[in-house]
């Protein structure tokens, strides 16, 4: 079964009150992540085929066609990890 | 005669295409992009002389001992110091920002003393003092911001006193652009008979420098930020000050003799000359030569020609900028009151929605806090984006960067 490292490069945590997490896909495996994400999430709003607000069991997130997502209003990594588990297994 | 198009010729990373467009670079005050000149110094240095340097007698290593030592006097005659003896290699600003905290502050500052610190710096002019304070136990004082971003002298002068010791000023906000006017404050330091030391990180890739002129006594800047590689900074410090102050590390290269005394029974240590005093160990040579050719090439340039340009670029992007109704534009209104940065946000989306969305067309800038909170705090922003320009940037280019943008405020 396919982890969470077998797509995520690297993770980026944004500083300050407005805490992000910006994901960014191994560029090998950046499309068929997006394939994945985009067959089990809800798309809720398509911007020129580039960004997708996406949203997941309550978790509202942005997908960019470019191999990254920023995911907002999560309490840690370890929810994070939750979230991209079940979205990329 | 400045022309961008033949310059951009020069970088080869221009070429690139980024998510199936043009690379657009627009993330300048991160770092700069590096023409083939610099590059092909590198490999000419590595191919040809590469050899430690002061170390030994071969033809080698004279010959790379020349070239960096070349590469200090080029580099005290782009920002017109004395002499190679002003000029200290570090890593970066951040590390001549610290050789100033503790090899001057450690041994000066005490209980009583005040250091003033400006809220629009960069956090390693702000944090390097909150380090020390806590140890030496001196005070910090902060000067204050206007509004539109630019220094409250007012607040800064009423902060000055006979018990300050130092003033730790940026000469241009790495957020905004602003550009402070650091000759007036030195004065009135020097008045209160304190230091001053200049965050040079944005301005000396970007305006003409003459330290004489500007009378301050530390400056302090970043290879990387001016088509050099990165590793290499300058720390420039008035002769008869660094002479004075202690050194920052100890080891190899900054030593003169080192002989054991047995009635100590401990080491009796001169110091090097200036500026080996304060460049413990092997340096960063190669990095000293990648400096010294990106200085030749914005010297043949002419450091006026980039202002120039620069704010001429700054002036079109902000005139553009208005024709995006949710785009808020932060700092000085002014461009020619500032230098090549322009902080943003659009409406209803962060900042970093912002940058990834310009990604997405080849477009690169900066977004968060840009390792400056305390000035988004006064701005009351969470954070905000960034675009800053250089030599290599164009009007077409900030045309493709204003056609996103609305692209951002549709969707």
């Amino acid at each position: 079964m396919d982890s969470v490292e077998d797509y995520v490069a690297r993770t980026e945590e944004t500083c300050g009150e407005e805490k992000a997490f910006i994901i960014i896909f191994k560029y090998d495996k950046k499309e068929q992540a997006i394939t994945k994400i985009l067959k089990k999430a809800k798309i809720e709003k398509s911007i020129s085929n580039i960004i997708f607000e996406l949203n997941f069991k309550g978790v509202s997130f942005r997908l960019y066609s470019t191999g990254k997502a920023i995911f907002r209003n999560l309490k840690n990594k370890n929810e994070l990890n939750s979230v991209l588990n079940e979205l990329l297994s | 005669m400045f022309d961008p198009y033949k310059i951009r010729e020069d970088f080869p990373i221009l070429k690139r295409k980024i998510n199936g467009h043009p690379l657009i670079y627009f993330d300048n005050a991160a770092t700069s992009q590096k023409p083939k000149q610099v590059i092909d110094a590198i490999r000419d240095f590595y191919e040809n002389y590469n050899a430690n340097v002061h170390r030994a007698v071969h033809t080698l290593s004279q010959e790379a001992s020349e070239l960096y030592e070349k590469a200090h006097e080029e580099i005290a005659n782009f920002i017109n110091a004395k002499g190679m003896e002003e000029i200290i290699f570090v890593r970066g600003t951040t590390e001549a920002i610290n050789l100033v905290a503790y090899a001057w502050g450690l041994h000066n500052l005490k209980r009583d003393d005040e250091v003033i610190v400006t809220l629009m710096e960069h956090h390693s002019n702000i944090v390097p003092w909150e380090i020390l304070s806590k140890i030496r136990g001196f005070k910090i004082k902060y000067a204050g911001i206007k509004n539109d971003g630019t220094l409250n002298y007012e607040s800064l002068e009423s902060l000055i006193s006979n018990k300050t010791r130092m003033v730790c000023v940026s000469h241009v906000s790495n957020v905004s652009g602003a550009v402070n006017d650091v000759k007036r404050i030195a004065k009135i330091a020097h008045e209160h008979d304190a230091l001053t030391l200049v965050d040079g990180a944005q301005s000396v890739p970007h305006l003409p420098t003459n330290v004489k002129d500007l009378d301050v006594d530390f400056l302090a800047f970043s290879g990387h930020k001016m088509l050099g590689p990165t590793g290499i900074g300058v720390l420039y410090g008035k002769s008869e000050i660094l002479e004075e102050m202690a050194p920052f590390q100890g080891g190899g290269e900054m030593i003169k003799e080192v002989s054991y005394n047995e009635k100590t029974k401990s080491c009796d240590i001169t110091w090097n000359a200036l500026p080996w005093k304060f460049e413990a160990g092997t340096p960063n040579v190669c990095g000293g030569i990648g400096l010294m050719e990106a200085v030749r090439y914005l010297r043949k340039i002419g450091m006026e020609n980039v202002k120039a340009h620069e704010c001429q670029l700054t002036a079109y992007a902000m005139q553009r900028m208005q024709e995006c109704k949710k785009v808020r534009v932060y700092g000085p209104k002014d461009a020619a009151s500032k230098c090549g940065i322009i902080p943003f946000n659009v409406e209803e989306l962060s900042s970093h929605d912002v940058a990834l969305f310009l990604d997405s067309y080849g477009i690169m800038i900066r977004s968060g806090f840009h390792c400056a909170q305390p000035l988004h705090q006064v701005f009351k922003l969470q954070s905000s984006a960034r675009v800053s320009f250089y030599i290599y940037n164009t009007r077409e280019e900030i045309d493709s960067f204003i056609e996103v943008l609305k692209e951002i405020e549709q969707a």
